[in-house]
């Protein structure tokens, strides 16, 4: 809708040599359709999420709802106290994503710019932060967080996927820098630029759409994680909202509305996350752009 | 290995001045380094420790030395998971990478010119949002859609008439994996076209602009300009999604818990039961310890395959 309304008239000239042939509409339609297809799940949570279970039950879970009725969202709200756990979460993927991305920048400016040797056996290394499937971590993480008193603190689940996430931030930064421009780099360095002012005026700067990315991925993924959260976060007052969601839906306490009402609330943070990010995602265009 | 690369460019600095440099990167490695020490690395020493042992979780781990390893060998369950991991790294990694590249393709270079780059944004949102479904609901919702009786999917066929194919889609062994295969290219499609988004803003226009002005149709460009161009990315999504691949066990616990028969088990999941299911943690251990090892010696193979490419091309 917002889409196509506002348009920068700079774009203008360049647009209109651009013809809109009949191809070009083919492929927007095809791209549609695909786009419907992709969201037709998402359709059929709102749609129970806004139904009662009454109706749930007479009409099945994909007929339209026939009005909104949002007491299964307020039910949902009030039994976890959704606001506390929604705070949690953002706490916790909100600093993993910040920290996340700057080790994963420093890690990648050593192994992509720097070539420190023996990269490619430290970037393996690293990579096992992801590679370990999490279930082999966890009785081994659940006795040294103990011993350093960080057991049920917000703390630990953030140092945890802080490590875990920035395994993928490494790999990507390292590869997208290793054919970074070196004459970029040897000219700063003639003007007499330290290692650090490269990496923050230079770099930086350049990849900048990738670092948005890995932002936009690192708070999504500790979002919905589930495993370490649940049994890192055990006091109430400390849980997130995936593992409220996990496990109300464990103790089948919920009637079908409930669990879409409760998925719709879930999903929403994340959407428009992703959605003001969006912007991020794009802008580096023309900020980006080496030439 | 650093012989092997051509030096970028011929009037090279100094040789003093550059191995300090080198020396002076150790310290941007050292934050990631000592926390990867202290929250994997000594982790993993002790489930390599754990599984020599026979151990439920709690009280003292009793010593069995290699036990574990040598029941895991003629484990036959274990083995035969293996087989559908395959099917699940072509879903999850190879049919998402292409599509992704088409797709990042045509919304940068073809609806991102002629229909204004916001328009490419809401649509790589809408492909996108699967990725944000955490991995409970995803079971919730496609459970729903492929319900034998009053599913979505079946609904659909009967409405055009195909009654014939409506279908136990997850409960029957045959198509349990196929059904699982279209969950997961539905799940993972918006992650490597988010990722070759980003990457092809790198891409200098002019490149572009100058195909096009020889007359390089659309597929040409593709091939020759963009896929190149976004190598790097090419190789660090094939990776990313097999390893994603090899260790999925929420999307399976979800979907058929491995079922019907062991038709969708996958070697990550037999660990996570053995984990927390029948708390054979010991032999958990030693599951995860080899699927770990897999996983390693995989990504050092492409780790190699992908400097190498990429290293001669400079």
């Amino acid at each position: 809708m917002t889409a196509t309304s506002v348009e920068p008239p700079i774009k203008a000239p360049i647009r209109a040599r651009r013809r809109r042939d009949p191809s070009s509409y083919v492929v927007l339609a095809a791209l549609i359709v695909l786009v419907l297809v992709m969201l037709i799940p998402f359709v059929i949570v709102v749609f129970n999420a806004l139904k009662t279970p009454e109706e749930y039950s007479t009409n099945g879970p994909l007929a339209v709802p026939d009005g909104i009725h949002l007491q299964g969202l307020k039910d949902f709200w009030e039994r976890v106290a959704f606001g506390e756990k929604l705070l949690n979460s953002v706490i916790i993927s909100g600093s993993v994503a910040a920290f996340a991305v700057i080790l994963s920048v420093l890690n990648a400016y050593a192994l992509g710019i720097g070539r420190i040797t023996g990269r490619l056996w430290i970037l393996v290394l690293l990579l096992m932060a992801n590679t370990l499937p999490q279930e082999a971590l966890v009785y081994p993480l659940y006795y040294l967080s103990k011993q350093v008193g960080l057991y049920d603190t917000r703390l630990s689940v953030i140092i945890i996927f802080t490590v875990i996430q920035s395994a993928f931030g490494t790999y990507l930064l390292s590869s997208v820098l290793g054919s970074f421009p070196r004459a970029l780099l040897e000219a700063a360095r003639m003007d007499g630029a330290s290692t650090w002012q490269v990496l923050w005026r230079i770099v930086v700067p350049v990849t900048r759409p990738t670092v948005a990315v890995l932002l936009v991925f690192f708070f999504i993924w500790t979002w919905n994680e589930f495993l370490i959260p649940l049994v890192f976060l055990t006091s109430n007052e400390n849980q997130t909202v995936s593992v409220a969601l996990g496990v109300l839906q464990g103790q089948r306490l919920m009637d079908a509305t409930m669990s879409s009402a409760s998925a719709l609330l879930g999903i929403i943070p994340t959407v428009i996350f992703f959605l003001i990010f969006q912007r991020t995602l794009t802008r580096g265009l023309t900020a980006g752009a080496i030439k | 290995m650093a012989g092997r690369r051509p030096p970028p460019t011929p009037p090279k600095p100094p040789r003093t001045g550059r191995s300090r440099d080198r020396a002076a990167y150790w310290l941007y490695l050292l934050p990631g380094l000592l926390l990867f020490v202290g929250v994997i690395g000594v982790p993993f020493i002790m489930n390599i420790g754990i599984s020599f042992t026979e151990w439920p979780g709690i009280g003292t781990p009793k010593w069995t030395g290699l036990d574990n390893y040598k029941a895991l060998f003629s484990d036959g369950e274990f083995w035969a998971s293996f087989r559908n991991n395959v099917a699940l790294i072509i879903a999850m990694a190879i049919i998402p990478t292409c599509i992704g590249l088409v797709l990042a393709a045509a919304l940068t270079d073809f609806i991102g010119k002629k229909f204004g780059p916001r328009t490419a944004s809401v649509l790589r949102a809408c492909i996108y949002l699967p990725q944000l479904l955490p991995v409970v609901l995803v079971g919730i919702v496609w459970s729903w859609l492929l319900a034998p009786d009053n599913g979505a999917v079946n609904e659909m066929f009967k409405a055009v008439g195909l009654d014939s194919l409506a279908h136990d889609w997850l409960g029957d062994p045959k198509t349990a994996i196929w059904s699982v295969m279209v969950v997961m290219v539905w799940i993972q499609i918006g992650f490597p076209l988010v990722i070759f988004m980003s990457g092809l803003q790198r891409v200098d226009p002019s490149l572009y602009e100058a195909a096009e002005i020889d007359g390089a149709s659309w597929w040409r460009r593709f091939w020759h300009l963009t896929i190149p161009q976004i190598r790097p990315e090419t190789y660090v999504c094939l990776l990313w999604c097999t390893i994603a691949s090899l260790k999925v066990f929420g999307h399976i616990y979800v979907l058929t818990k491995g079922g019907p028969g062991g038709a969708t088990n996958v070697p990550a999941y037999y660990s996570f039961q053995n984990f927390f299911d029948k708390t054979e943690v010991g032999y958990g251990s030693a599951i995860a310890t080899i699927l770990t090892l897999i996983i390693v010696a995989l990504t050092v193979v492409f780790l190699r395959v992908q400097s190498k490419d990429l290293g001669e091309e400079q």
